[in-house]
């Protein structure tokens, strides 16, 4: 243990621990519980049973009452501890309830019935992980449907972007040619044109291009990022002009050059755009809310959001679902996550 | 030295991950050495240009102008052709009260409301978001263990859908939920937040922060690693107190940084709407309707699809962008003469 302590007061190159690295770690303790409790939170409540779920006050780990077939009796019949008249205490189960008093029975004798004041009692939990919140989903509900376009959607658009994106930083990066400035402006200009305001006439476009209610027209109008471009052409001014003319030499198109040369050289930032593109498609909510009305074609945020509007919400189903959008970007953010607070620290956009 | 490594390794990954992405263009190889053939070598940017340029056509700049079209033309169909003109009869439902300070009094009253609820929204947010920002800030660049971990603590939330970040405090907040429980267990009163107003206004505030803090905490962190050392070891030498060594080097360097911050946050702030929209639906009543919510209402969501009205309604908006936006560029400027 002296060890331990040791090493957490450890600081660099002071010698004392005083009480401003005490505030420091206090107020990091309480972030780490304010930032991932709620996530742990709905995921110990996505394996609880629909019945362990309406308890209330909580518990933390997914147990619920224990409960037990008895011999004549129609489902399971709830088990409690009992204290008897006598003093001892045994496990019964519960048949009959008329208000205070409930008929009980032992598993072991079912025929004989005791009286019991509800107050004489307290339930036996068990804990039970409930993973049928997660195989249920692909039966009862489409939700191999959900998860297939919004992965499909996130691929194919990222793919297009890191296209698109690419070529763009390309001619903007390795040619002179005019007008070249007025279309980098323009570029940058898009950045400030943020979706939200031209939701109208985009769904206009959409409808006419015959994309509604289609997955592509989800894809098509995300693809051109002005913030893909912007990042690829400052990495793509880093390399030197040298190598392109060395390679027109030795007569390569001008796609060739791109692809052979150029872009195996950017692919620090074509890792960094697709990270954030991979992101951004995942989690896209109000344009495939507007363009995707068949539920058919719902993504899995979709699919979430119609789920907890209905009347009788199934909470231990939607809570699974919730869990399994989450498991992507917890993966992403595990083994990426430098990459991107660097990038975000180095570019500022999101 | 560890790390070093570290990141080594994490480039390494980044490195084949992008490779890997690169076999895509060598299909197009022999389609792109026809064209090239045909336009010649000197029109080949336009060619690399052509795909990213015709999307941004499509669905950013002629969308502008097809706005205006719609703003200022009625009726309830799509097609820009079977739409009767009707000059600013838009802009004036919108603006017709008789007092601009109560909502009630307005024809549009819910439009009101909204653009109030999203004033408030974004200057209680902002400001809030800021503060705990730069504390947080703060707290990561002091010498700490394992800064790495703890810069992703904070960041963790950010890349959570906002679907996900309503749905996991819908089921935190509701009455028999966990916050509640909570209240319980240390003998409070349990609470019916969703359904009272005022709470929700509150939540709403602070789910966003809580799904948005991290973002903004790099950007100010990155802020504070620019300040240079030596001021601090001067400080130190004339044995300056810490309050006075923030207020006097921290927040004045600190300061350009921090206007665009601020401006960049207030631009998305005016914007909310997933979060809030699957947490509350707006409500309770009108109580979290924002102005993205009622463009959305008004020309997809509500039986009558009013695509003239929702279009003046992006005009107000845009408005509100264009001022930030000129705002931020000063800022950056400010930030890029210092």
């Amino acid at each position: 243990m002296p060890d331990v302590a040791a090493f957490l007061m450890r600081t660099h190159g002071r010698t004392r621990f005083d009480w401003t690295d005490w505030v420091s770690y206090a107020y990091l303790f309480t972030g780490l519980f304010l930032m991932f409790g709620p996530v742990l939170w709905i995921v110990m409540s996505s394996f609880k049973t629909q019945a362990a779920l309406s308890e209330f006050p909580p518990s933390f780990l997914p147990e619920g009452q224990k409960t037990v077939q008895i011999k004549g009796q129609e489902g399971r019949s709830p088990l409690f501890v009992v204290k008897m008249p006598d003093g001892t205490t045994r496990e019964l189960a519960e048949i009959r309830r008329m208000g205070l008093m409930a008929t009980m029975v032992d598993p072991a004798k079912p025929d004989e019935e005791i009286q019991v004041n509800i107050n004489d009692r307290t339930k036996t939990r068990e804990i039970r992980i409930a993973t049928e919140n997660y195989t249920q989903l692909f039966g009862r509900f489409a939700f191999g449907r959900y998860l297939w376009n919004s992965v499909f959607i996130t691929v194919v658009a990222t793919l297009i972007t890191l296209l698109f994106n690419s070529m763009a930083a390309f001619a903007l990066s390795k040619y002179k040619f005019a007008g070249q400035k007025a279309v980098f402006l323009l570029i940058i200009a898009t950045l400030m044109i943020p979706p939200t305001i031209v939701l109208v006439p985009n769904f206009l476009v959409i409808s006419n291009l015959g994309l509604l209610n289609s997955l592509w027209g989800v894809i098509w109008p995300a693809v051109a990022t002005p913030t893909g471009v912007f990042l690829l052409r400052q990495y793509m001014l880093t390399i030197p002009d040298e190598l392109l003319d060395a390679a027109r030499m030795d007569h390569a198109s001008e796609w060739q050059i791109y692809w052979r040369i150029v872009l195996p050289l950017t692919a620090p930032a074509l890792a960094v755009l697709a990270i954030f593109s991979v992101m951004w498609r995942w989690n896209d909510f109000l344009w495939p809310l507007i363009v995707l009305s068949r539920s058919e074609l719902f993504t899995l945020q979709l699919a979430l959001n119609s789920f907890q509007g209905e009347l009788q919400t199934e909470w231990n189903y939607l809570l699974a679902m919730t869990v399994i959008t989450i498991i992507p970007v917890t993966l992403v953010f595990a083994f990426l996550q430098k990459h991107i607070t660097t990038g975000i620290a180095a570019s500022g956009v999101k | 030295m560890a790390e070093t490594a570290e990141r080594g390794a994490v480039a390494g990954i980044g490195n084949r991950f992008g490779l890997a992405l690169t076999w895509l263009p060598g299909l197009l190889e022999p389609l792109m050495r026809v064209l090239q053939r045909i336009v010649g070598v000197a029109r080949m940017p336009w060619v690399f240009l052509t795909p990213n340029m015709l999307i941004f056509g499509a669905f950013t700049f002629l969308p502008i102008v097809i706005n205006f079209y719609y703003a200022f033309t009625g009726g309830v169909k799509l097609f820009p052709s079977e739409r009767p003109f009707t000059g600013m009869e838009n802009l004036e439902i919108l603006f017709e009260c008789g007092n601009y300070l109560d909502p009630s009094t307005c024809r549009k009253d819910i439009f009101w409301r909204a653009l109030f609820n999203t004033g408030k929204f974004a200057v209680l947010q902002v400001g809030l978001m800021v503060a705990l920002s730069v504390i947080t800030a703060l707290v990561l660049n002091r010498k700490i263990i394992g800064r790495g971990f703890w810069r992703g603590v904070f960041f963790y939330p950010v890349l959570l859908s906002p679907v996900v970040v309503a749905l996991i405090w819908k089921w935190i907040l509701q009455s028999q939920g966990l916050l509640n429980g909570i209240l319980i267990g240390i003998g409070g009163h349990p609470t019916e937040w969703l359904t009272s107003a005022s709470w929700m206004f509150f939540w709403v505030i602070l789910v966003s922060i809580w799904a948005h803090m991290g973002f903004y905490t790099l950007i100010v962190l990155a802020g504070l690693q620019a300040i240079p050392k030596d001021l601090y070891d001067a400080a130190q030498m004339d044995s300056a107190p810490p309050g006075r060594v923030f207020w006097k080097i921290t927040l004045p360097l600190l300061m350009p940084n921090l206007l665009v911050v601020i401006v960049l946050a207030m631009i998305r702030a005016v914007q909310i709407f997933d979060e809030v929209f699957v947490l509350t639906g707006g409500g309770p009543g009108s109580a979290t309707t924002f102005i993205v919510q009622f463009i959305y209402e008004t020309g997809f969501a509500s039986a009558i699809h009013l695509y003239g009205l929702a279009a003046a309604a992006s005009l107000v908006l845009a408005g509100a962008l264009l001022i930030l936006t000129l705002l931020q560029l000063k800022a950056t400027q400010g930030g890029a003469a210092k």
